[in-house]
C-alpha cells in the first residue's frame, strides 16, 4: 500500500511536469474554490446597505414578449426614486435604495424576485409593484403574513378594492371592474345615451389570464342592466395568433370590442382589426392596450383606435423637466431621452410618485427613518393628495386628487378616453367616473367569499385610523 | 482506498438484495438525508446565515424539492420505460386541481336526476394523495395510445394531453368553483390538526414526500415491474417474447409515473405557489420537466435529483452572481447572460456527457473504486 501510494504521488508529479507546476494548480484550485464559495455561499448575502436607506424594490420584465410595454413601465418607475434621490436627497433626507429584478411576465419567477428582494435594506421592502396580475394573485397570501403591502396600480385583484379585507393590497387609482364600467359609459355616450345599449353586442378579446379574466363578471353585470349582448373571445399567451378570434369577430359583426391584451398582443389585435376590416373606431382598449408600442406597429392602420386612460396619458408635464435636469442631465436616466413622457413611462412615474406619497406620509407618523412594510402600508391607507399637493409635485394635469381608505383601497376611479390618429394620442372625451353602484355589489360578494376561503375576518374599518 | 466495495462480503440475501448494497453509499445516503432532514431545521433555527433567511427555503429548496419528486416521475415513465412523454406538466396540473376539488368540497349537482353528489371538503393530505390517483388515472387514459405508437410519435400524442387539460382548466369554470379570473387559492394546509405555514414547515413537509417517494421509485424499478420497464424500453418486441405484456408493463408505467407526478403538481400548488392559474402548468413546465431528466440522466433516481438542481437552481446563481459581485449590469443584460452561459452549459454538457449526469456520477464511483491506482 504504501509502495502504491508513493509511486502514485511520483506518478501525478511527473505527470505536474507536463503542465502546471504544483504552486500554479494550487492557485487554479484556489480561484475555483473561491468561485464555487461565491456562487454557493455569496449569492444569498444581503448587501451592506446603509442604514438609513428606504429600500424599495422593483419587479419589471426587460425581456420577453411582454418587453415592449414592460420597458418603458419600468423606466418611469426607476427614473423616479433617482429624481427623488437626485433633487430631494431622498424622502425627508432618507434616500431610496432601489433593486431591480427580472420577472420576465413570468408567475413562478415573480415569486423567486419576491423572496429575492422582501427582506433586503434595513428595514425590508417598502412595498412591491408586480406589474402582473398574475403575480399580483400569487403574492396576495404572502405579502400579508409578511406584512408588505403591494400596490396595483390600475391592475391586479378587482376585489382587494375592499381594504377590510385585503389590508395588504392597494389597485390605487382603478381596477378593471371600474375600467368596465368606464369604458361601458364611453359606449353609451358615442350611441347617446345608455338606453342606446339595448341589444347591442359587445365583444371582449382578452389575453386569457387572471388579468383579461378580470372584467368578464363586472361585464356581465352591466350586459344584464343595460341589455346589451356580451361576447368573450379569449386569446391565448403571448397573443400573436389571433386570425381565428378575428374571424369570429368577422362573423359576428359586433357593435364594439373592448381589447384586454398586453405585450404583442395588443399590436396583434390591431393588425388583425385592419386585415378583416373591423373599424377601428369600435375598438376600445383598457389602459394597459393605449400605448404607443402597442399602436406603432401597425403603423397607419392603427389610427382611430381607442383606449381608456388611467387618468394620465402621453405627454411632458412640469415633473418631466425636472426628470430632464436631474437625471437625464447627469446622464443616469434609463430610458432613450425621446420616450420619456410616453404613456407607459408616465404611467411607471406616477406608480412611483404614489408609493414615495405614501412612504412619506408613514413617516408622518412613524418618522424619519427607513420604515418596514407594516408602516408603510398605513402610510398608503391614509394617503390623501389634494390637488395642491399634485401640483407641488408637477403632476398637475396627469392626475386627479385621490384619497384611500381602510374601505376603499382604490382611491380614485376616474377615467378618460383618447384615440391614435396616426402619430399620437388624442383625448376625446371628459372624464368619466366608474359607478360604484355597479362595481360595489360584485366586489362586496367575491371579496367576502375570499374572507371566507381564507379565514379572514374582516376589519372594522370605522375603527381604523 | 474510501470506496471500494472489496471485503463486504453479503452473507444473507437480505444483504444482497439491499437497496444500497455498498457500505459506503449508505453512508453517504444517511449524511445526506441527517443534512436534510436535521441539519437545515436546525440551522434555520438557529438563524445561521444564509439557512436563517426565507429565500433559501422558499424560493429555492422547496421549488427544487417538488420538481425534484416530479422529475423523478417523469423518470420512471421516459428513463425507466422509454415513453417520451410531453404532457407532464398536464399531469401535474390535474394533480394540482383535483387536489384543489377535493379539498374544497367537491359538488355535482345532477339536475336530471333529482339529485347532487355532495363530498365535503377532505383533508389536505388525502386530497393531495387522491389528486396523485386523479393523475394516475388520466395517465393511464392518455397511456392507452402508447400501445400503438412509439417514440416521437407518442410525444406527439401525449402533447395533446398537455393541450387537453390547459383548455379544460382554462375554460371549465367548475375546475375553478367558479372563480372569476380563473385563478384559485390553495386550502389552508392543516395536516392532523398541525398548521404547516412556516417556511421551514412547508420545506420538512416536502422533505418527507419526496424521501418517501424516492425510496418506493427506487424500489420499484429495481423489482419485478422496474425490469419490465426496462426490458419494453430497451426492445419491446425481445421483451413480449420473453412474457412481457406491454399492456401491462406501459399502463403501469404511466400509472406509477402520473402518479408521483401529479402528486408534485398538488404539492407545487398548494405548498409553492399557494395561488395559481393554468399557466404555472404549462408546455414549459412539461419541457423543463424532460430537460431535467434528461440532464440529470435517463433512468436514475439520483439523476432526477440532480437535473432538478441543474436546470432549476443555476439558473438563479447565474442570475444573481452580477449583483452579488458588484458588477453593475441592467437586469435584462443579466438575464441574457443567463440565457446564454446556461444555454452553452447544457450544449457542453451534452456533447461531454450525453448520459447526463448520472452518467457522470457512476463514472465517478468507478474512478474512485481505482484510486489511487488509476489506470
Amino acid at each position: 500500500m504504501a509502495l502504491g501510494g508513493k509511486e502514485a504521488r511520483e506518478n501525478k508529479t511527473r505527470y505536474r511536469k507536463n503542465g502546471l507546476n504544483e504552486e500554479e494548480s494550487y492557485m487554479v484550485r484556489n480561484k475555483l474554490l473561491l468561485a464555487a464559495a461565491i456562487l454557493s455561499g455569496g449569492a444569498f448575502a444581503s448587501p451592506a446597505a446603509a442604514q438609513s436607506e428606504q429600500f424599495i424594490p422593483i419587479l419589471s420584465y426587460r425581456t420577453g414578449a411582454y418587453a415592449v410595454n414592460g420597458v418603458p413601465y419600468a423606466n418611469g418607475v426607476a427614473d423616479y426614486y433617482n429624481l427623488v434621490n437626485e433633487r430631494d436627497g431622498g424622502i425627508n433626507g432618507v434616500k431610496l435604495l432601489v433593486e431591480e429584478c427580472e420577472t420576465g411576465y413570468a408567475t413562478d419567477k415573480g415569486v423567486e424576485c419576491y423572496e429575492r428582494l422582501k427582506g433586503k435594506g434595513p428595514t425590508g421592502a417598502a412595498f412591491f409593484n408586480p406589474l402582473s396580475t398574475g403575480i399580483t394573485f400569487a403574492l396576495t397570501e404572502k405579502t400579508t403574513t409578511d406584512k408588505i403591502p403591494i400596490i396595483t396600480m390600475g391592475y391586479g385583484r378587482s376585489d382587494s378594492k375592499n381594504g377590510a379585507v385585503f389590508a395588504y393590497n392597494f389597485p390605487l387609482l382603478g381596477t378593471y371592474w371600474s375600467a368596465a364600467d368606464i369604458a361601458i359609459q364611453h359606449i353609451a355616450k358615442e350611441l347617446g345615451g345608455a338606453d342606446k345599449l339595448k341589444g347591442k353586442k359587445i365583444s371582449l378579446l382578452f389575453h386569457d389570464s387572471p388579468y383579461g379574466k378580470e372584467p368578464i363578471p363586472m361585464l356581465e353585470v352591466l350586459a344584464k342592466k343595460h341589455g346589451f349582448e356580451f361576447t368573450p373571445i379569449p386569446v391565448t399567451h403571448p397573443g400573436v395568433e389571433q386570425k381565428s378570434q378575428w374571424l369570429a369577430i368577422r362573423q359576428n359583426r359586433p357593435d364594439y370590442v373592448l381589447l384586454w391584451g398586453w405585450g404583442v398582443m395588443n399590436g396583434t389585435a390591431v393588425k388583425e382589426a385592419a386585415a378583416v376590416a373591423y373599424p377601428r373606431e369600435k375598438m376600445i382598449g383598457v389602459w394597459w392596450s393605449g400605448a404607443e408600442p402597442d399602436v406603432t406597429p401597425a403603423g397607419d392602420q392603427a389610427a382611430g383606435y381607442k383606449a381608456l386612460m388611467l387618468q394620465h396619458g402621453a405627454g411632458k408635464f412640469p415633473v418631466h423637466a425636472d426628470i430632464e435636469k436631474y437625471v437625464y442631465a447627469k446622464g443616469k436616466g434609463l430610458s432613450e431621452p425621446d420616450k420619456v413622457g410616453e404613456v407607459l413611462y408616465n404611467r411607471g412615474m406616477v406608480n412611483a410618485m404614489l408609493g414615495v406619497e405614501a412612504i412619506r406620509k408613514a413617516q408622518e407618523k412613524f418618522g424619519k427613518k427607513p420604515l418596514t412594510g407594516e408602516q408603510v402600508r398605513w402610510g398608503l391607507e391614509n394617503l390623501n393628495l389634494s390637488d395642491a399637493r399634485i401640483k407641488e409635485l408637477g403632476f398637475e394635469g396627469m392626475l386627479k386628487p385621490i384619497k384611500i381608505s381602510c374601505s376603499d383601497h382604490e382611491g380614485a376611479r376616474d377615467g378618460r378616453v383618447q384615440q391614435w390618429d396616426g402619430k399620437s394620442w388624442k383625448v376625446i372625451s371628459d372624464w368619466y367616473t366608474a359607478n360604484q353602484a355597479n362595481t360595489e355589489p360584485l366586489v362586496k360578494d367575491v371579496s367576502a367569499k375570499y374572507a371566507a376561503e381564507k379565514n379572514i375576518h374582516p376589519r372594522d374599518c370605522s375603527k381604523e385610523s | 482506498m474510501l470506496y471500494r466495495e472489496a471485503g463486504q462480503f453479503k452473507t444473507t440475501y437480505a444483504e444482497d438484495m439491499a437497496i444500497f448494497p455498498i457500505h459506503q453509499d449508505r453512508i453517504a445516503l444517511a449524511i445526506l438525508l441527517g443534512i436534510a432532514f436535521i441539519g437545515v431545521p436546525l440551522l434555520a433555527d438557529f438563524d445561521i446565515w444564509p439557512f436563517g433567511s426565507d429565500y433559501l427555503l422558499r424560493a429555492i429548496l422547496l421549488p427544487f424539492l417538488i420538481l425534484a419528486l416530479a422529475a423523478i416521475g417523469v423518470n420512471i415513465l421516459v428513463g425507466y420505460c422509454g415513453q417520451i412523454s410531453l404532457g407532464s406538466g398536464a399531469f401535474m396540473a390535474v394533480g394540482a386541481y383535483s387536489a384543489y376539488k377535493l379539498g374544497t368540497g367537491v359538488h355535482i349537482p345532477l339536475a336530471w336526476l333529482g339529485f347532487a353528489i355532495s363530498i365535503p371538503p377532505l383533508p389536505v393530505l388525502l386530497s393531495i394523495l387522491l389528486g396523485g390517483l386523479t393523475a394516475a388515472v388520466v395517465g393511464i387514459l392518455f397511456g392507452i395510445p402508447s400501445l400503438r405508437i412509439k417514440g416521437l410519435y407518442l410525444a406527439v400524442a401525449t402533447l395533446a394531453a398537455q393541450f387537453f387539460f390547459d383548455w379544460v382548466f382554462l375554460r371549465v369554470a367548475w375546475f375553478t368553483n367558479y372563480a372569476p379570473s380563473g385563478s384559485v387559492n390553495a386550502p389552508t394546509l392543516d395536516f392532523f390538526g398541525l398548521n404547516v405555514g412556516t417556511p421551514i414547515e412547508r420545506y420538512m413537509l416536502c422533505l418527507i414526500f419526496v424521501t418517501v417517494f424516492a425510496f418506493l421509485a427506487k424500489n420499484l424499478v429495481r423489482g419485478n415491474l422496474g425490469r419490465q420497464w426496462m426490458a419494453i424500453r430497451d426492445m419491446d418486441i425481445a421483451a413480449e417474447l420473453i412474457g412481457i405484456r406491454p399492456l401491462y408493463a406501459k399502463l403501469t408505467a404511466f400509472a406509477v409515473s402520473s402518479f408521483i407526478i401529479g402528486v408534485a403538481g398538488a404539492l407545487w400548488a398548494f405548498v409553492y405557489l399557494g395561488s395559481w392559474e393554468p399557466l404555472a402548468f404549462s408546455i414549459e413546465r412539461s419541457l423543463q420537466l424532460l430537460f431535467m431528466v434528461i440532464i440529470g440522466g435517463l433512468g436514475s433516481i439520483m439523476g432526477s435529483f440532480i437535473g432538478a438542481a441543474f436546470i432549476l437552481i443555476l439558473p438563479i446563481m447565474l442570475n444573481l452572481l452580477p449583483t452579488q459581485l458588484g458588477v453593475p449590469l441592467s437586469t435584462e443584460t443579466i438575464t441574457h447572460l443567463e440565457f446564454i452561459i446556461f444555454g452553452s452549459l447544457i450544449c457542453y454538457l451534452l456533447i461531454k456527457e450525453p448520459h447526463g449526469f448520472a452518467r457522470l456520477i457512476s463514472i465517478g464511483k468507478e474512478k474512485l473504486r481505482l484510486w489511487p491506482f488509476p489506470y
